[in-house]
């Protein structure tokens, strides 16, 4: 058994019959089941938990929840380890690792912080902005000041573990699980509402739990909150969700929220996710959210043992330990006081309250008075004493401007508990996520949610109601008005039972303008290390506003979002210019409330699951035939079929010598297809593509180019003409879907008087090419119902038939430039009907074609593909021009006209060949005069698609060149500076292979 | 996320949808008797109002019917006021002619 | 101006950070002024700078509705680079790389440029083709680039998805190793500090309500506190330039979209270098603080909400686990967004207007803060001359009309991407 010194015997509302044990630093922490990190440690004693971001200071536990600035560790090991993570909020868990941050050899022994902890007179707010800059420079520096900077070491390995999203809709959404949102969760559940109720805790309650002087119906409150809980439970509408931290607020009533699903489970039974993000579609919203305790400023406030006040009663009711066993508390607002009696009444000394504001409440001091506790009303403290933890304070009585560092006015009180409280502020970040700004509230002293619709109400000390007895009925009400708002306007039966409590208002929000120490670091943000001074300097730099006070000194920019200095702080800048804090203002609030994981965002969209992946019904041939894929936007498509290990180079140029010389099926499948039906089909056609449609005979296709709006070439394909009124588009892969949607767009929006219907039928069809001057041979032992004689059925027919028994299109069409024919089949009939042509073809020795074989066929032919459809290029730049009708307007075609679009001297497509007839030219080059020039060279244009023509023996490619066509024969470099390589070319035709398209229509 | 009313299906969250822009654009009729870089193509293709407050604009139901529709929506606050098919008012109240109806 | 150096740090932290004074005035703004810049941001603030320290005007005020820097200046990932293809663009960006490089120097103020190179993915030899094609072009240009293997790749950021099963393996990519990051806030803070040095006021709380224009010409602003005259007005409010310039009756080829950014909670370094991700739109950094600083897509449909939706967030995230497996364990800290000019070509516009006297500097995309320097230093020119300079030539009105775009990655006239 490990020592913990600060566990009382008894009380609290841990489980003392479920002992769990960790390792802190590789040392043994032991607690209970209901602890959480940081109270284990507290128990133990162990008072220093962190350092902080900049000067590298010892820090201990501050708080008792998701606003703790010190208290950060890495959980976890190996590929789990979990950085940053708060102590505060981790579950105790027998076997739970820990490891401290920010600190080398040890936290103790933090050789930073010996280091910094001189030279941090220095670092004051801005201070990286006014050097560096000379000598060696930010270069040299940045490295080193990265070093120190950061928090947790960052993970290395991919992260194990999967996360989930779910969406879930309910009538009334309630966050918080304190006295206000389970009064309202009550309130609404005996409606009959749809009621999710969420909690950041394990353990619903939330302040209930953690106060030991407030009772509901006669009994601890923590009594009736657990038989709330399972009231809850019990319901059928409602859903508690505990763990369940609401984050962010976002438009039309989507709230997020993050589970923690399996993070305080030290066995997660596998399958389950470590955190799920829920998207909840709510009706209505009570945001019993609570406060957040704020802090005393005075230098040295940062010490270890030095604590909220509030926290302190968390650890002693709830977990059932001593923040210390001699006290000093520090009372900026009446509820501290609570603090002391609580202590006292445990069996801590409480050496002393001292009370900066001068007057004491006697409804609060009178219980000091009680148990012999000295009261130090309008007494300050002037700094702690203590190494690594708080040993004794020193305070002074009056304004720490006035007091003088000597005198009776001055005294020491031994003490190893600090615990101070400045007020509460009200947790409105939710209320504001969607740009309602806070309004100062000066009856409160706190800024409060702004307007809000009505189906939005807060409830409890988020609403600035601290009475237990308001937190019961406002949530109620809250409940009521919310539901009311959204339309569900109902009587609510459920009425607050009878609460005892402190006898006065024991919270007042907030901040009390205390007095601004006169010397020494006064921190304001724990993390960042921003001091008074820093905010006073920052002020009279120039940096009043809020946006610029937070940027310039890192206030609040810290893992803990400020919530514990940006109200000090924001207070201490509008008193250093005159300002009432209505017109200081406050910066934004925005999403998250508290941090949330990169995993939990993305759910199931990681890895391999990043985006689908689209197979055509003919993969599982492809697979078993050992392909190589290649990822074509989302499908993936055979690049290459290697056969004895043969590299891309080998296999597709084997796949090209079998298609020019016999016969090929290449899976086409991925490209769009688009039925158009109705009597204006062919208008529409006529509107769409460049080229017209109207003489376009039944049975037959013809080659298309689309243009955008802007005149500029977007996609192309082969347009079939199957019946009178009846028309089937076929689009680029890449395309598919913004083509269809435009066609969607065109007929809906644009011309909604034309009559045709337009479908996307991409996967309803397999589509197979059968390509090479045996293709018709092969066809023929297949095909039923279609005469293929060139006669019957020439080059761009279209026919229905049957191919091995299914139901088939058949098309008469070349992307190879060979006699070539596309067979169109059910989707479902594809991997079936391939296999047929398969074995139809063998006795041809038929092979599969990958992608890679197409892409050195059309580059042969000249054909414009993807690097040359690059959204930059005209018809004419294609050598497409032709095409363009005149008789017609069509979508882009007066844009096209625009001066830049016709300017002759603008890169047009042309054919590259080496000079020394063997260099292969590379991808990416620049055609260029001089590649010797100094820069800038002038580029005349890039070569776009390159290979090695297996059917012309030497590298070929295609290109823009700057006046292209005038420039035939001419010789020009492709120069390739990135890969040292520049190859003399000469510029062709980009038609190198059969360029009069002659064997395509045998 | 948005909730967009869609006329058709009902109200469904944002992400079914594809956004189309600006739709109180109109565009200038086909004609042959254009000229180049025609200024009222050049203003439809390029220019935008763009306000900072209400904007009808277009939006497609892609992963639900298909259809396209109008909403009406404050670039402000986001907040949607209304939706009707295409060339309809998304901000007169439903009526009879509502095709969900 | 008060000298910031090594010495002046050590001297104010022996005296109590006593003597440090205002970087700026908090200037009263006059009823008439030579010229006057719409928009405090970095790009209007620059423009200041320049037209004192190099065109000698300082009759000069800066106009800022709210706080400077507040805009897109404070809101963006803070990367710089001049890796373009398309015809003024790489100039254009690289002079503005040079102008980075002298930054922190020129105006004695620390804006953090770190060199630390941006590298572009590529997840198919198809890809990677592209990116070579582009690095060629900016090495004609004399930009620096380098084409990496999956190996170079490796070395420079070894925590990325390397294996073969990943949905788009890595290829290789390009590198600009001259690129990097800065401090965005001390962007403004720097060119605010040199610029009101050499006498130009700087005036917050300011909002510009109208354009006095008569018969054609500029004669001042219509503001919150005031009317005030000027011969010359240049407007750098990116993200509401259609809402200054339609009181000059002009509409824009823009559209006004929201961007966010994240930002996860600190960890000591992990990433040496600027990374953008090929198979999706996500492009990440480290801070010198430690947070990891990423961002996305647009969220994609027209705002000036200044905050993005959840499903844009998410989508972020998923690029971030697909190229960077190990950061799922990682929180973001902070989102925010920012409204941005989408022209429906994807440059700027850095220009003379239809009105005599009037300036438009805006259009930035999402890609203004890299430019900053190089927009102020055009701009000042354009202003000072009534002429462009060769480098902004380009990124005029008139394109949109003469079909003279400068559409880098060809998406045609939608703002963003399809």
């Amino acid at each position: 058994m490990t020592d913990t010194p600060l566990r009382l015997p008894t009380g609290g509302l841990i489980d003392r019959s479920a002992p769990v044990r960790m390792t802190v630093d590789g040392l043994p922490v032991e607690g209970f089941a209901g602890d959480t990190l940081a109270s284990a440690l507290l128990a133990a004693g162990i008072k220093l938990t962190g350092r902080s971001f900049k000067y590298h200071r010892p820090r201990g536990t501050l708080s008792a929840g998701p606003e703790e600035p010190n208290s950060l560790f890495t959980i976890g090991t190996g590929d789990r380890a979990t950085p940053n993570v708060r102590a505060t909020l981790v579950e105790a868990a027998d076997g739970l690792v820990a490891e401290s941050q920010n600190a080398w050899p040890s936290l103790a022994l933090d050789v930073q912080g010996l280091l910094t902890a001189p030279a941090g007179r220095f670092l004051s707010a801005g201070f990286y902005y006014k050097t560096f800059m000379g000598g060696p420079g930010w270069r040299v520096w940045e490295p080193l000041i990265r070093r120190a900077a950061g928090l947790g070491p960052p993970p290395q390995a991919p992260d194990p573990d999967a996360y989930d999203h779910r969406y879930d809709h309910c009538d009334l959404l309630v966050v918080g699980g304190g006295a206000a949102g389970l009064a309202a969760a009550l309130s609404a559940a005996e409606t009959g509402a749809r009621v999710i109720l969420c909690d950041e805790r394990a353990q619903l309650g939330g302040r209930l739990l953690a106060e030991g002087d407030l009772a509901i119906d006669g009994r601890p409150a923590h009594r009736w909150t657990a038989e709330a809980a399972a009231l809850l439970d019990r319901a059928d509408t409602v859903t508690v969700l505990p763990r369940t931290t609401a984050f962010g607020f976002y438009d039309d009533r989507l709230v997020g929220l993050l589970e923690r699903v399996a993070d305080h489970d030290p066995a997660p039974p596998p399958h389950r996710p470590r955190l799920r993000l829920r998207l909840v579609r709510t009706g209505a919203l009570v945001l019993a959210t609570g406060a957040i305790e704020q802090p005393v400023v005075f230098p040295g406030n940062d010490r270890p043992g030095v604590m909220l006040a509030g926290a302190v009663r968390t650890y002693l009711h709830q977990y059932a330990v001593l923040g210390g066993r001699r006290a000093v508390i520090v009372a900026g607002c009446d509820d501290a006081y609570r603090t002391a009696v609580s202590l006292a009444d445990a069996g801590a000394a409480v050496a002393a309250v001292v009370d900066p504001r001068g007057r004491p409440n006697p409804a609060v001091a009178g219980p000091l008075a009680d148990r012999d506790i000295p009261l130090f009303a309008g007494w300050q403290v002037r700094r702690t004493i203590g190494g690594q933890a708080v040993r004794a304070v020193e305070i002074g009585r009056g304004d720490a401007a006035e007091a003088v560092d000597d005198g009776p006015g001055r005294r020491r009180i031994a003490c190893d508990l600090v615990a101070l409280s400045a007020g509460w502020a009200p947790a409105i970040h939710l209320t504001s996520h969607l740009g309602v700004k806070p309004r100062w509230d000066a009856g409160l002293g706190t800024f409060v949610a702004g307007d809000q619709p009505p189906w939005l109400q807060l409830a409890g000390t988020a609403a600035g109601r601290c009475r237990l007895a308001d937190a019961l009925a406002g949530g109620r009400e809250a409940a009521r008005l919310a539901l009311e708002g959204a339309g569900r306007d109902m009587a609510i039966g459920w009425l607050p039972p009878r609460t005892a409590g402190p006898a006065v208002d024991p919270r007042q929000p907030l901040v009390s303008p205390l007095p601004v120490p006169l010397r020494g670091k006064a921190f304001v943000d724990f993390q960042n290390d921003v001091t008074v001074g820093d905010i006073g300097q920052a002020a009279r730099e120039g940096y009043e506003s809020v946006e610029h006070l937070k940027r310039y000194t890192t206030l609040g920019m810290g893992t803990d979002q400020g919530k514990t200095a940006n109200p000090i702080g924001l207070t201490l800048l509008g008193a250093q210019l005159g300002k009432d804090p209505a017109a200081t203002g406050i910066t934004t609030f925005r999403p998250p409330y508290t941090p949330v994981e990169v995993g939990a965002l993305a759910g199931r969209t990681a890895g391999a699951h990043f985006r689908p992946e689209r197979w055509s019904p003919i993969h599982p041939w492809h697979a078993a035939a050992g392909a190589v894929m290649t990822d074509a936007g989302l499908w993936k498509r055979p690049w290459y079929y290697p056969h004895d290990g043969d590299d891309l180079a080998a296999a597709s140029h084997r796949e090209v010598r079998a298609v020019r010389t016999g016969v090929g099926l290449c899976d086409v499948t991925t490209l769009g297809k688009i039925d158009i039906q109705g009597p204006d089909a062919a208008e529409l056609l006529n509107r769409l593509y460049i080229n017209g449609w109207s003489a376009l005979p039944v049975g037959r296709a013809r080659y298309g180019v689309m243009l955008r709006e802007d005149g500029l070439v977007w996609d192309d394909g082969t347009t079939t003409r199957l019946g009178d009124q009846h028309y089937l588009m076929t689009t680029t892969t890449a395309h598919a879907v913004p083509v269809m949607s435009w066609l969607d767009y065109a007929c809906q929006v644009l011309w909604p008087e034309l009559q045709v219907h337009v479908t996307s039928v991409t996967e309803s069809w397999a589509a197979i090419a059968v390509a090479g001057p045996k293709s018709r041979r092969l066809l023929a032992r297949v095909v039923d119902g279609l005469d293929l004689s060139t006669r019957a059925f020439p080059f761009m027919a279209a026919g229905v038939c049957r191919v091995a028994g299914v139901p088939a299109r058949l098309f008469r069409i070349s992307f190879s430039g060979e006699l070539a024919y596309e067979v169109a089949v059910p989707s479902t009939e594809g991997l079936r009907v391939w296999e047929a042509l398969m074995a139809a073809g063998a006795a041809d020795g038929a092979v599969a074609y990958g992608l890679e074989a197409l892409a050195i066929m059309r580059i042969e032919k000249g054909h414009v593909a993807g690097p040359e459809l690059n959204g930059r290029t005209t018809a004419d730049d294609l050598g497409l021009g032709r095409l363009m009708s005149g008789k017609k307007d069509f979508v882009g075609r007066w844009l096209a006209g625009r001066a830049a679009f016709t300017d002759p001297g603008r890169p047009k497509l042309v054919g590259l060949t080496p000079v020394d007839g063997r260099t292969p030219i590379p991808a990416g080059a620049h055609l260029v005069d001089d590649p010797r020039a100094p820069p800038p060279i002038p580029s005349l244009g890039p070569v776009t698609s390159v290979c090695t023509s297996p059917t012309l023996g030497h590298p070929i490619a295609l290109g823009f060149l700057e006046r292209g066509r005038d420039r035939m024969g001419h010789r020009l470099h492709a120069h390739d500076p990135l890969r040292g390589r520049t190859v003399a070319v000469e510029i062709v035709s980009p038609h190198f292979y059969d360029p009069a398209g002659e064997r395509m229509r045998v | 996320m948005l909730l967009i009313p869609c006329p058709w299906c009902g109200p469904r969250a944002q992400t079914e949808f594809h956004y189309g822009g600006d739709a109180s654009l109109r565009r200038p009729a086909l004609s042959t008797a254009r000229t180049p870089a025609d200024p009222a193509l050049v203003d439809y293709v390029y220019l935008r109002d763009n306000p900072k407050g209400l904007h009808q604009e277009h939006w497609q139901h892609a992963a639900g019917c298909g259809q396209w529709l109008v909403v009406a929506r404050d670039t402000r606050s986001h907040a949607i006021l209304g939706s009707a098919p295409p060339g309809g008012d998304p901000l007169s109240p439903p009526g009879t002619d509502d095709p969900a109806a | 101006m008060q000298l910031f150096s090594a010495l002046a740090v050590l001297r104010e932290g022996l005296t109590g950070q006593t003597g440090w004074r205002r970087h700026w005035r908090k200037a009263t703004p006059k009823p008439r002024y030579d010229t006057v810049i719409v928009g405090g941001g970095g790009h209007g603030l620059a423009t200041a700078y320049y037209l004192a320290k190099r065109h000698g005007i300082t009759d000069v005020a800066v106009l800022e509705r709210g706080w400077i820097g507040g805009g897109n200046t404070g809101r963006n990932t803070t990367i710089v680079r001049s890796n373009y293809r398309v015809g003024a663009n790489p100039p254009f960006y690289e002079h503005a790389l040079k102008l980075w490089e002298g930054l922190s120097r020129e105006l004695n103020f620390n804006v953090m440029f770190s060199q630390r190179g941006v590298l572009n993915l590529a997840h198919s030899p198809g890809q990677l083709d592209g990116y070579a094609e582009r690095g060629n072009a900016m090495r004609l240009h004399g930009i620096d680039a380098e084409l990496l293997d999956r190996d170079g790749v490796a070395e420079r950021a070894p925590m990325l998805d390397f294996g073969r099963d990943a949905r788009f393996p890595i290829e290789g990519g390009l590198l600009q190793p001259r690129a990097g990051t800065a401090r965005h806030d001390a962007v403004a803070w720097g060119y605010a500090r040199a610029a009101d040095a050499l006498g130009v006021d700087i005036v917050e709380d300011c909002a510009v309500t109208g354009l006095s224009i008569d018969r054609g010409r500029i004669r001042g602003v219509d503001t919150t506190r005031g009317l005030i005259a000027a011969d010359k007005v240049g407007v750098a409010v990116a993200g509401h330039s259609s809402q200054v310039m339609t009181m000059a009756g002009i509409r824009l080829p823009i559209e006004s979209h929201v961007l966010q950014a994240f930002v996860t909670e600190g960890l000591k370094p992990m990433l040496d270098t600027v990374v953008t991700f090929g198979a999706g739109h996500f492009y990440i950094s480290q801070s010198d603080k430690g947070g990891l600083v990423f961002g996305g897509d647009l969220d994609g449909y027209n705002s000036y909400a200044s905050r993005g939706n959840l499903p844009l967030a998410s989508d972020v995230a998923g690029n971030a686990m697909a190229m960077m497996p190990c950061v799922g364990r990682l929180k973001v800290l902070r989102s925010w967004g920012g409204v941005m000019d989408m022209t429906m070509d994807g440059s700027p516009i850095i220009a003379k207007t239809p009105v005599t006297g009037l300036y438009l500097n805006g259009g930035w995309c999402y890609g203004g803060f890299k430019a900053t320097p190089g927009s102020g230093w055009t701009f000042a020119h354009t202003i000072a001359q009534d002429a462009p300079h060769s480098l902004n030539a380009a990124f005029n009105l008139e394109r949109f009309a003469t079909g003279h775009l400068i559409d880098e990655r060809g998406a045609g006239p939608v703002p963003g991407h399809q």
